[in-house]
């Protein structure tokens, strides 16, 4: 099992001809997802052309590239200016999933496509993120298959590269893992910590979970509450940003301390009165999650 | 991005909130002519982008336009926590019976723009937030709507009694929302909105925020960044299109993905160092990029070592190498460079470094502790 996506996810990429949804689309047609269609307004009818030969169908628009091919997931490249359009398009077109990959989407259009996505009951994952992957399964959006492993262990985070570090020295310390979720850098992220945390808890093959949070906002102490009052599987975990200063962006949109919350050492507290493990350097969370998982 | 309390109150006044007068001085005897003009008593306020400009002694109350070139002498070329101060805006000075707060953000809980209110003005709204949260009222305005007629009305109710000025501020509440999102704003903030002896509500100061992601399709509001407040490290990194911010410390990080750069940072401190700056390369193995970072990075005189981090996911390590060997060629670099790269391709890109003779490393701890023993800090 895993979370979010899996062997059942039949994929449609938004902004496939795009310079980095075609490589990425080769990166996971590669990793064995299967992308079952794109979508790049005017190109509808040609085709992409994937590695070993495989080639995807391009539609016009997503209500068509759905009801051709029954996808039910999408994963969006576009700019910055077209990606709230493409969020909208793609939560009224009958998939039930949508990641979010781009960055720099003005903050007022995803309130709006965030809301919009909640009425029709679609998730949104991003925008600002590096997607998600479910090793041995499918992966969707941009991380890398080489550095994961199949296996127990459930990632959450919200960094692309400090995913990526923690992910690596899990796999190198041979702890696998179930799915690992880039849940996104910016302000208002449609899937937080709780979402994920819940579906980790929900899916048996998950035994415990690493969740990497970093300055701004206060979804890391909202989500430590969370693991106390409904998580039986152990979580350990990392907070990034300790040495920011306070009222500067640091390159996430949403990193950034206001006033007194959002602070690393806040999250901390949180996370250690929450019974979550707290790692000080991302290279012990390998032992925190061993010895929580052996203690079980 | 930060603009200035005479650029938000244009945008008020767009909007058609009522703003008392005033003009940008950036000499005493601009402030002296400016006051002559309006007569009577006038304010003059620092503009830089700080708050606590009144406890600096930015913000002064001038007689009359002698005394306005004097405060303008004084507060012109001040320092307010770091920043110098280039202009005044010169203002009529206001009879004030009663001072609000009204202010508009977006809320990351929420997922919306936020109201707050208060009928406690011209203090810090979060130590009111913080010690009397029922002093305040708040309301989500549903991004599908705005701001609909009786929210606003709810809000402005609970600032006055009298049904006059009732209608005035729900007026100027429903013209801020308009102001905050035709501006792409993050937040907006009138404190304090006045009354005045003849009944008349005011907005007297006024800040704004707007989102950096909103100033591609704003040319109008991105022409009011104000650059001479920025680091020319900072100005120069955004243009290269890295992410820079200026930090106290002699440890220069050059990091792939803000995350990593945060965790990077933390990681000099946790072996006894001070990072000098956050750099976010992003995913580009484009020696241009890493010319320009090495540039801004050594463009800081504290730096006595700098250490890259690069985690070679969908990028290369060897491209990344390349791209370090490459631009270390084209410029000149007196602090040593220690180098970490790790992931895709990591033995190859460790040849390449070690031919061109750099220290290279595969865990993030050696080589920040390394970074750290190099700058002396440790």
């Amino acid at each position: 099992m895993a979370i979010f996506i899996d062997n059942d996810t039949k994929l449609v990429v938004q902004g496939i001809t795009g310079r980095d949804g075609s490589f990425h689309t080769r990166q996971m047609m590669e990793y064995g997802t299967n992308v079952v269609a794109g979508v790049t307004p005017g190109k509808g009818g040609q085709t992409f052309e994937g590695p070993d030969g495989a080639s995807v169908p391009i539609f016009n628009a997503m209500d068509e590239a759905v009801a051709a091919t029954g996808a039910n997931t999408s994963v969006i490249y576009v700019p910055p200016a077209f990606a709230s359009g493409a969020i909208l398009e793609a939560a009224d077109s009958g998939v039930s999933f949508v990641v979010a990959i781009t960055e720099g989407v003005p903050v007022l259009d995803m309130a709006r496509a965030h809301a919009f996505a909640r009425d029709r009951g679609v998730r949104v994952l991003g925008p600002n993120c590096p997607g998600l992957i479910s090793p041995g399964k499918s992966k969707v959006g941009i991380l890398p298959g080489q550095i994961v492993a199949e296996g127990p262990i459930g990632v959450v985070s919200r960094s692309g590269t400090l995913t990526y570090e923690a992910v690596f020295q899990l796999t190198n310390a041979g702890l696998g893992q179930t799915t690992c979720v880039g849940i996104g850098g910016d302000p208002l992220i449609g899937t937080n910590f709780i979402d994920c945390l819940e579906a980790f808890e929900a899916d048996p093959d998950t035994t415990g979970v690493v969740m990497i949070g970093e300055i701004g906002g206060t979804d890391e102490q909202e989500a430590a509450q969370y693991v106390s009052e409904h998580m039986s599987k152990p979580v350990v975990g990392f907070i990034a940003g300790q040495t920011a200063p306070p009222g500067r962006k640091m390159g996430h949109a949403g990193a950034i301390i206001s006033g007194a919350a959002g602070t690393a050492a806040d999250k901390m507290q949180a996370f250690e009165d929450n019974g979550i493990s707290v790692a000080q350097r991302p290279a012990d969370l390998v032992g925190l999650i061993q010895d929580a998982l052996g203690g079980n | 991005m930060d603009i200035h309390e005479y650029q938000a109150k244009e945008r008020f006044r767009a909007a058609g909130i009522p703003v008392p007068p005033g003009e940008i001085a950036t000499t005493p005897e601009e402030a002296e002519t400016i006051a002559a003009k309006y007569g009577g008593m006038v304010v003059v306020k620092a503009q830089v982008h700080s708050g606590g400009r009144g406890k600096a002694g930015g913000v002064k109350l001038a007689k009359d336009a002698a005394e306005a070139k004097e405060y303008a002498t004084a507060i012109l070329g001040m320092d307010i926590k770091g920043l110098t101060v280039e202009k005044v805006l010169v203002t009529p000075a206001e009879d004030i019976d009663t001072e609000a707060y009204v202010g508009v953000l977006v809320d990351r809980k929420n997922q919306a723009a936020t109201f707050m209110v208060s009928a406690e003005g011209g203090v810090d709204i979060e130590a009111v937030a913080a010690e009397t949260p029922e002093l305040i009222r708040k309301l989500t305005v549903d991004p599908r709507y705005g701001i609909l007629p009786h929210q606003a009305f709810w809000l402005a109710n609970f600032l006055y009694e009298d049904p006059a000025l009732i209608k005035q501020a729900s007026k100027i509440i429903a013209q801020l929302y308009t102001s905050f999102m035709d501006s792409g704003s993050s937040m907006a903030e009138i404190n304090p909105l006045i009354t005045t002896p003849t009944g008349e509500v005011k907005a007297i100061d006024a800040k704004m925020s707007i989102d950096d992601s909103e100033l591609f399709r704003r040319p109008d509001v991105a022409a009011m960044r104000d650059t001479s407040s920025e680091p020319a490290s900072e100005m120069k990194a955004r243009e290269a299109g890295l992410s820079y911010v200026k930090l106290d410390g002699d440890v220069g990080c050059c990091v792939n993905g803000a995350g990593l750069a945060m965790a990077t940072m933390d990681l000099v401190k946790y072996y006894g160092g001070e990072p000098a700056n956050f750099l976010d390369i992003g995913g580009s193995s484009n020696p241009d990029k890493v010319v320009s970072a090495l540039e801004i990075i050594t463009s800081d005189p504290n730096v006595k070592s700098i250490l890259f981090n690069i985690f070679g996911g969908i990028t290369r390590c060897d491209d990344v190498a390349n791209g370090i060997v490459e631009a270390t060629k084209r410029i000149d670099i007196k602090p040593p460079i220690v180098i970490r790269l790790t992931g895709t391709n990591e033995e190859k890109a460790l040849e390449i470094l070690q031919e061109a003779g750099f220290s290279a490393y595969t865990s993030m701890d050696d080589v920040v502790e390394k970074a750290v023993q190099l700058a002396g800090g440790n």
